[in-house]
Order: structure tokens, then C-alpha cells, then sequence
């Protein structure tokens, strides 16, 4: 800032420029213009005028303020140096670093507020919208420019074009391709088939008396333990005989047990919650609740459909099996699930 | 020696030519042009964090055994990722702060991202010329929500997985590509092995590089222009009255991206955010009890949570119930957002334009739509909290979720003639809004009271000055001749410019 002698003050400036007297049109109106507005009478700024003055009412006690936060920035910035060489918890590391950047950012705010001219100054703002003349200048020799150019080489452009189509299909291939196969049956089956034992996520198969009453544990088929989409709740809801859920499910509950997929027709959470004085299972992402005892219906929240329930038999040995897959695909619905039972396609 | 640096650059750039001019760019004061600012300033702290951050997490699904610090995790199997955010917070010097700055930065982020949308709407900034800006604000607000559910779910925890087996339902459920897309994305069918590491470069490259390149654009058009002002003394729609840039505006708003920083610091130091190891690892399997996203998520929780158990069925087909909340919902919000500004010149013809900001009073029809608006997704919002409040108040869930579908209808419903009422009562009341006078009674000798008036400013030398045109005048000298002895400003800036 050494050259203050390049610029002179303005005691008074350009009068038609700015309107300083009173306060401004404003908006007249909806739509209105104050282009061609009269212009309002100059008044004379001098440099002893308190638009230069500082902003704060006392000056030297904002520059203290200022320098306290500074003395605090300095000494927070120190502590987290500190803090950090001797690898310090995160508290200490943190709230040195947020003191410091905080005190910071006040002094440099107070500064900026208070120690610098008051103004308020003002610039003037042109219109956005441009002038017919202008534009059809530039539109004129945009398009008479490129017209010309193009109808002279005429099957440039077009063999340009084809080139460029091309491009564009072709660079849609590998994205689209390789990013993943296109859905499977994999949207239909789960790994579960006609006698898979039940399996715990331990790998142990499960036995006809391993759960008691009430009990609960998760199941997948023996190939596929952890599976997101086979995963399925095994329940003992009675002790013996057979839970029937619904007609043509005679068998399908054998010794007390049911299974149903535990992937919610909602939005595919686990449906982890059973509450076993009410029978029900609880999906604990938007709160569906399914009715064990009448096959998993839903009774409350957002799921549509009842969890798809996997038909059961004990073999010889006394372990669990899976008389078949679910009958049904498992989960959410999309849009080629087919009708409400969802037949695979 | 930086003057010959500075000349030789300058020989090579002429930035002096142009500089010149720039360093007396105007900008308006208000509180709430602040709110922008936040946006951008954490969206610097996401960037500094989040490059630390990347040195350390490794973005893979694959299984390790933990044998970190954290006791209770010893020996379980668990995710590259998991392990190395874990790792990350325990055994990397300042990595749990830098961790937790980051994801408090992000709700800072899109946080401050909404209020400023809010302010801008409610003022009527939108209007032209500046509509395509407030279409490139929309956008970096649905990428802001994009990268914020992105990052979120890199951790490979139990919470933010389960938030990932929704977003691939909800993928899926879109009516003739959603399985196409979803397969696309994740490799093949959910979980697929592919979704971190996809995650991970689209959250710290793609998505920030759209959103830079798009800042660029939104502040530069910002620039060009020209900040919206409020009305105040001397502002019109052609000119801009406010603070030059240099050295005002600058001091102001370099100081203020340190006070962001450091709130954003102390917020990391003092707060725990996402503990992940409480969480534990994601398994496919395993859920959680009271599952919660980050807070921009919560209106589309809430309203997966209100939706009644509707679906379509249609010959071989059908259309999912998560589509109508997560997909239709979001679509209709954003694209009513994107087209508002033509929506309402369409309504009311005007097609001037504008860069005097309006109060929201002035337009009671906009005020009270907006706020409506507002309203149901606040109360969707609230829904998303259905069953902690079930729980809270002791209150069956059932009766909650339905107060909630009853709310997110009847809510908006009173606070649109609400809104629209107050605003008009306020445009007739004289003085709404303005600093009211000191009211000093006085008893006199025989013991009579008498009101005297005040000035409107007690003590203040001139409390609104006429805008001096900083083309014509040198400031420099002005600053220099200005000793802090005959300062005689005002404490305060009058209510128009702040
Ligand atoms: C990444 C997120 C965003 C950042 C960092 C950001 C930053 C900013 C900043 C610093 C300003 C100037 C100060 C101000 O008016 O507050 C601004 C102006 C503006 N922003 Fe944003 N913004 C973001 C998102 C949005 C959104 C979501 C909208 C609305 C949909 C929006 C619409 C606008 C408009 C219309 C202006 C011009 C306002 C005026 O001149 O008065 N921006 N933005
Ligand atoms: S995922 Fe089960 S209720 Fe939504």
C-alpha cells in the first residue's frame, strides 16, 4: 500500500453516475424498470465523510477484541501442535483445534467488521438481459457462419454426425455390460432345494429338539450359510404337531416349527424381532409386524405381503429340512415379480 | 522480492488490468447471505478431512480378522473396510477427529444447503435472472444428499448396511429398470461384492467433482450477477450497495470460514458421531434395534415408514409399495423444486427482472406454499422417529404411526392459511419489523407524567448513510487519512444492510 499518490479523492463525483440522495425507487411495481428513471441529485462525498470512518463506535476496543482472539488463536494452534506431538485423546486434540480456528475466524470477523471503512459503498449492476441488437448480431453470425460452413461441405457434417451416433451407442455398451449381469433367476430362487438341511450360522444343522418352545434362531441352507437372500427364521411356536399356517400348508410346519424367509417385503431388512407372547415377528427398519401363527401376514406398517413361508419336514436322523424352496420370490417386490404370488417367469 | 514475483507473474497474466477492479467488488451485507457461505465453507472441511481420511480407509469387502485396540471386537471376522475405519479411529493420530469433523461437516453441509435454499426461496432470490442458478442449487443439493448416503455407508457397519439392503430395494423397485439398475450398480444380485470399492470412488471422486464443477458455476454466475440485495437506503435494482471486497468482505468471509471450521472442530472433538464399533460389523442377517440414517434421510424413512401397505399388481407385473415413498415422492419434491421459479411467473406473469430481494411477507401466496411444503416434510421427518417416540412417551406404535398420517395431511393443511395470514397482518402493521423507540416517561415537579420521544437510534451519529460509489473515490487514500481518533462511525449498521 505504498502508492496512495496514484489515486486522487473524489470530492465529488461524477454526478450523473450514482444517485445518492434518499432512499431508492426500489421495485416499482411488478416488471417495472428503473432504467429510464430520472437520476437523482449527487451528493458530495469527501473523504472526512463517515462512510470512510471505521465501523466500530470504539475503535481501540475492537482492535483489543481482535488481538485477544489472535492471542488465543496462537496459543490454541500451539496447544494442538502439543497435543498432537504427544498424541493426546481426541478431546484435547479437538478442542484446542476448534478454539483456535474459532478464535481465528472471530478476530479476523471483528476486524473485518468493525476496523474497516463503514460504507456502505455501492457499484452499479447492468441488466442481464441483452439488447435485440446484440443478440441478433451474435445470433447472425453464429448461424450465417456455421450454415454457410456446413452447407458447403455438406456430407462432412453428416459423415461427422454418423461418426458421433456411433460413439455415442457404443460407449453405452461397456458401462451398461460389464458393470453386472442382467437380473437372474436369482430374483425368483433362493439356494433353497427339496431336502437342504437347515443349517445355523455356526454351520451346525439344526435337530427336530435343539429349539424349545418360543425359541428362534436364523437358518440357511447348508450350501449357502450367511446368504442374504436364503436367510430364513426358524420358530418353535408349540411343542408337537403340526403348525398349519393355511390350506395346502398342512405339513409344512412339522414338531412346532415354522420357517419363513426373513428378508421384510417391505425393503428387504432382516426381520429380526420376535415377540413371542404376541406371536408376531417385528421388522425393525419401519416397524412391519407379521402374524407367525396365520403365515407371517403382515398386521401393521408399510410391508404388502406376507414373508414367504419355506415348507419343513424332519428326516429320520430327527434334522430339519426343507421340503422345497420358497413358492414365491423372496423379499421386496419388482416390477417383473409378476402378479400378487409373484410366479416366476 | 514478492513485489518482483508478483510483477512478473502480473507481466505474464495482466492480472493487474483486471484486478484492479475487482478488488472493489460490492457485496451486500445480510445475516442470512451467510448461510451460502456455510454450505461452501463446510463443503472446504469435507474436502481437507476427506482426503486425510482416504490415506488410511481401505475400500474392500473382503474378510480380515480384527486385532486392533478395541477390546470387545478382538478376533471377530470383519470387513477391510470396518477394520480400517476402526483402525482409523483408534491407532491413526487425530483420525477420530478428523473422522468425526468430516461427518459432522456433512450435516453441517447439507444442512446449511437447505437453509439457504429456504432463504433463498422465501425471499424470491429465484427469480430472473436467476433461475438456472437456483436449478444448479437444486442439483448440488440432491448430489449433497447422494455423497452424504454414500459416505455413510463405507464403514461397512451394521447401521449404514442396512441403510445400503433399503437403497437396493428401493433401486429395484423401479417400475421396468429398477432390477436392471440395481444388478448394474452392485455388481449382480444384493449384497455382491462389488458395492464398497463402487461406493467409495463414486463418494470421493465423482460425486465431488460434479459438485466443484458445479460451484464453480453456481458462483460464478453469482459473480456475474451480481449478489440480490434487500431494499435499504439507496438500493436499487441496478446497483449494489454493501462492502467491497477488498479488504471488507474478505476479512469477513475468511473469517468466517475459520469460525466454520471451528465449530466444525469443537463439534468433532466434544460430540461422538457414528460409533461404529458399538454397531459392530454388517452381516446380512443381523439388524439392529432403532436403525436411524443421518438426518437428510430421515424424511424418506418417515415416509417409507406413513406409506399404508399399498401396492400395484398388474398382469406379470406389478409396482412396488417403496416405490411410491422413495421413489415418486423424491422425484415429484425435486422436479417441483427445479421448475418453482417458472411456476410462479406462470402465476403471476411476472418475467422482469429482479435483484431486489423480496421479505417474505411481501408474497403471502409463495410464503405460505413454501411453508406447507416445508411442514409435511418436516412432519415426514418426524415420522421417521416413530418407534423412539412409541417408546418415549409410552404410546402404542400403532397410534403413533397413524397421528403421523394423519399429521403429514392435516399439518400443512394449517400452516399454509396460517402463514398466509401473518404475512398479511405483518404488511399492515405500521413498523413490523423495525427498531422500535426507547419510550422514556418522565414525572415532572408537580407530578404529572409526559412521554417524550427519542430518536430512533439514541446515541447513534447517523444511522443510515447514503451508499458512496467506490468507482470514484480512492480508497486507499480514504483509509489512510482515517486515524482512529476522529473515527466517528456508528456501532451498528442500520438494520436495511445487515
Ligand atoms: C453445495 C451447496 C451450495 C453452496 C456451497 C452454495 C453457495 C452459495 C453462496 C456462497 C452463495 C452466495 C451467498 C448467499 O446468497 O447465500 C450462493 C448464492 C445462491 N445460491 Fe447457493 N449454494 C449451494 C446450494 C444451493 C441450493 C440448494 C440452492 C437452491 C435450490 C441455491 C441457490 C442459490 C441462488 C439462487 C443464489 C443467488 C442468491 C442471490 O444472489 O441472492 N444454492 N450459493
Ligand atoms: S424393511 Fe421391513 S418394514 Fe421396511
Amino acid at each position: 500500500m505504498s502508492d496512495t499518490t496514484e489515486g486522487q479523492v473524489h470530492g465529488a463525483p461524477d454526478p450523473g453516475a450514482q444517485g445518492l440522495g434518499g432512499p431508492g425507487p426500489g421495485e416499482q411495481g411488478h416488471g417495472g424498470e428503473p432504467a429510464g428513471a430520472a437520476v437523482p441529485v449527487a451528493t458530495p462525498v469527501s473523504i472526512g465523510s463517515p462512510q470512510f470512518a471505521v465501523a466500530a463506535r470504539h475503535p481501540r476496543r475492537a482492535e483489543g477484541v481482535a488481538a485477544f482472539a489472535f492471542l488465543v488463536a496462537l496459543c490454541g494452534f500451539a496447544g494442538f501442535g502439543a497435543a498432537y506431538w504427544q498424541d493426546a485423546n481426541n478431546y484435547l486434540l479437538g478442542i484446542s483445534l476448534g478454539v483456535a480456528f474459532a478464535a481465528f475466524g472471530f478476530g479476523l470477523v471483528t476486524w473485518g467488521k468493525y476496523l474497516m471503512p463503514r460504507g456502505p459503498f455501492e457499484e452499479p449492476r447492468p441488466q442481464m438481459a441483452t439488447t435485440e441488437r446484440e443478440r441478433a448480431e451474435f445470433v447472425g453470425d453464429f448461424a450465417t457462419r456455421g450454415k454457410i460452413a456446413i452447407e458447403r461441405r455438406g456430407a462432412l457434417g453428416k459423415l461427422m454426425g454418423a461418426a458421433g451416433a456411433v460413439l455415442g451407442v457404443v460407449t453405452l455398451f461397456p458401462l451398461v455390460r460389464s458393470l453386472g449381469p442382467k437380473p437372474d433367476s436369482s430374483m425368483y430362487h433362493t439356494k433353497w432345494r427339496k431336502g437342504a438341511r437347515l443349517t445355523s450360522i455356526d454351520n451346525r444343522p439344526v435337530k427336530v429338539d435343539d429349539i424349545e418352545v418360543g425359541g428362534v434362531i436364523t437358518v440357511f441352507p447348508e450350501n449357502d450359510v450367511g446368504g442374504a437372500l436364503s436367510q430364513t427364521v426358524l420358530i418353535r411356536v408349540q411343542a408337537t404337531g403340526n403348525v398349519v399356517t393355511g390350506p395346502g400348508k398342512e405339513t409344512w410346519g412339522p414338531d412346532g416349527y415354522v420357517a419363513y424367509s426373513k428378508v421384510c417385503t417391505h425393503a428387504g431388512c432382516p426381520v429380526g424381532l420376535y415377540q413371542e407372547l404376541t406371536q408376531q415377528l417385528l421388522c425393525p427398519c419401519h416397524q412391519s409386524l407379521f402374524d407367525v401363527e396365520t403365515g407371517a401376514t403382515p398386521v401393521f406398517g408399510p410391508a404388502p405381503r406376507p414373508l414367504p413361508q419355506l415348507p419343513l419336514y424332519v428326516d429320520a436322523k430327527g434334522y430339519l429340512r426343507a421340503q422345497a424352496g420358497f413358492d414365491e420370490p423372496i423379499g421386496p417386490g419388482f416390477w417383473y415379480r409378476g402378479g400378487s404370488n409373484g410366479s416366476p417367469q | 522480492m514478492i513485489e518482483k514475483l508478483f510483477g512478473w507473474v502480473d507481466d505474464r497474466v495482466a492480472l493487474s488490468r483486471s484486478g484492479r477492479h475487482l478488488l472493489n467488488k460490492i457485496f451486500p451485507d445480510h445475516w442470512s447471505f451467510m448461510i451460502g457461505e456455510i454450505a461452501l465453507y463446510s463443503f472446504i472441511v469435507l474436502l481437507l478431512t476427506g482426503v486425510f481420511l482416504t490415506l488410511y480407509f481401505v475400500p474392500s469387502g473382503s474378510d480380515v480378522v480384527y486385532h486392533g485396540v478395541y477390546a470387545p471386537l478382538k478376533g471377530q471376522t470383519v470387513s477391510e473396510a470396518f477394520n480400517s475405519t476402526v483402525n482409523l479411529s483408534f491407532q491413526v493420530r487425530g483420525g477420530l477427529l478428523m473422522r468425526q469433523m468430516h461427518h459432522w461437516a456433512a450435516n453441517i453441509f447439507v444442512g446449511s444447503i437447505v437453509v439457504h435454499m429456504l432463504r433463498v426461496f422465501f425471499t424470491g432470490a429465484f427469480r430472473r435472472p436467476r433461475e438456472a442458478n437456483w436449478m444448479i442449487g437444486t442439483t448440488l443439493l440432491i448430489l449433497a444428499i447422494f455423497n452424504g448416503f454414500l459416505g455413510y455407508s463405507l464403514p461397512d457397519d451394521l447401521i449404514s448396511g442396512t441403510g445400503i439392503r433399503i437403497a437396493f430395494s428401493i433401486t429395484e423397485s423401479i417400475p421396468f429398470v429398477g432390477t436392471y439398475l440395481g444388478f448394474f450398480l452392485f455388481g449382480g444380485q444384493y449384497p455382491g461384492t462389488a458395492i464398497i470399492p463402487r461406493f467409495f470412488i463414486l463418494h470421493v471422486l465423482v460425486l465431488p467433482l460434479i459438485i466443484i464443477g458445479l460451484l464453480a458455476g453456481h458462483l460464478g454466475m453469482l459473480i456475474k450477477h451480481k449478489h440480490a440485495q434487500f431494499r435499504g437506503r439507496g438500493a436499487r435494482d441496478d446497483n449494489v450497495v454493501g462492502s467491497p471486497l477488498w479488504p471488507t468482505y474478505a476479512a469477513k468471509a475468511g473469517g468466517f470460514f475459520f469460525l466454520t471450521t471451528g465449530v466444525t472442530a469443537l463439534l468433532g472433538a466434544a460430540v461422538q458421531i457414528n460409533p461404529i464399533w458399538q454397531y459392530g460389523q454388517y452381516y446380512a442377517y443381523k439388524v439392529s434395534y432403532a436403525v436411524q440414517p443421518d438426518w437428510y434421510m430421515g424424511w424418506l424413512d418417515g415416509a417409507l415408514r406413513v406409506m399404508p401397505s399399498w401396492e400395484i399388481h398388474l398382469p406379470g407385473h406389478m409396482v412396488p409399495n417403496v416405490f411410491f415413498p422413495a421413489v415418486l415422492l423424491p422425484g415429484v419434491t425435486f422436479n417441483l423444486i427445479y421448475a418453482w421459479p417458472f411456476i410462479e411467473a406462470r402465476l403471476t406473469g411476472d418475467r422482469a427482472e429482479h435483484h431486489l430481494l423480496e421479505r417474505p411477507r411481501d408474497q403471502p401466496l409463495r410464503t405460505a406454499i413454501g411453508a406447507a411444503v416445508f411442514a409435511f416434510y418436516f412432519v415426514l421427518f418426524g415420522a421417521s422417529a416413530t418407534d423412539v417416540l412409541a417408546n418415549y412417551l409410552s404410546l402404542s406404535l400403532n397410534f403413533v404411526l397413524w397421528s403421523f398420517r394423519v399429521l403429514c395431511i392435516v399439518v400443512p393443511l394449517i400452516v399454509f392459511p396460517v402463514a398466509y395470514k401473518i404475512c398479511v397482518e405483518l404488511q399492515s402493521t405500521k413498523g413490523a419489523g423495525q427498531r422500535k423507540r426507547h419510550n422514556v416517561i418522565v414525572r415532572s415537579a408537580e407530578g404529572g407524567y409526559a412521554t417524550v420521544s427519542t430518536p430512533e437510534y439514541p446515541g447513534y451519529i447517523q444511522p443510515e448513510l447514503d451508499p458512496v460509489p467506490l468507482d470514484h473515490v480512492d480508497l486507499v487514500s480514504a483509509m489512510a487519512a482515517d486515524g482512529d481518533e476522529q473515527a466517528e462511525g456508528v456501532y451498528r449498521i442500520p438494520r436495511e444492510y445487515r
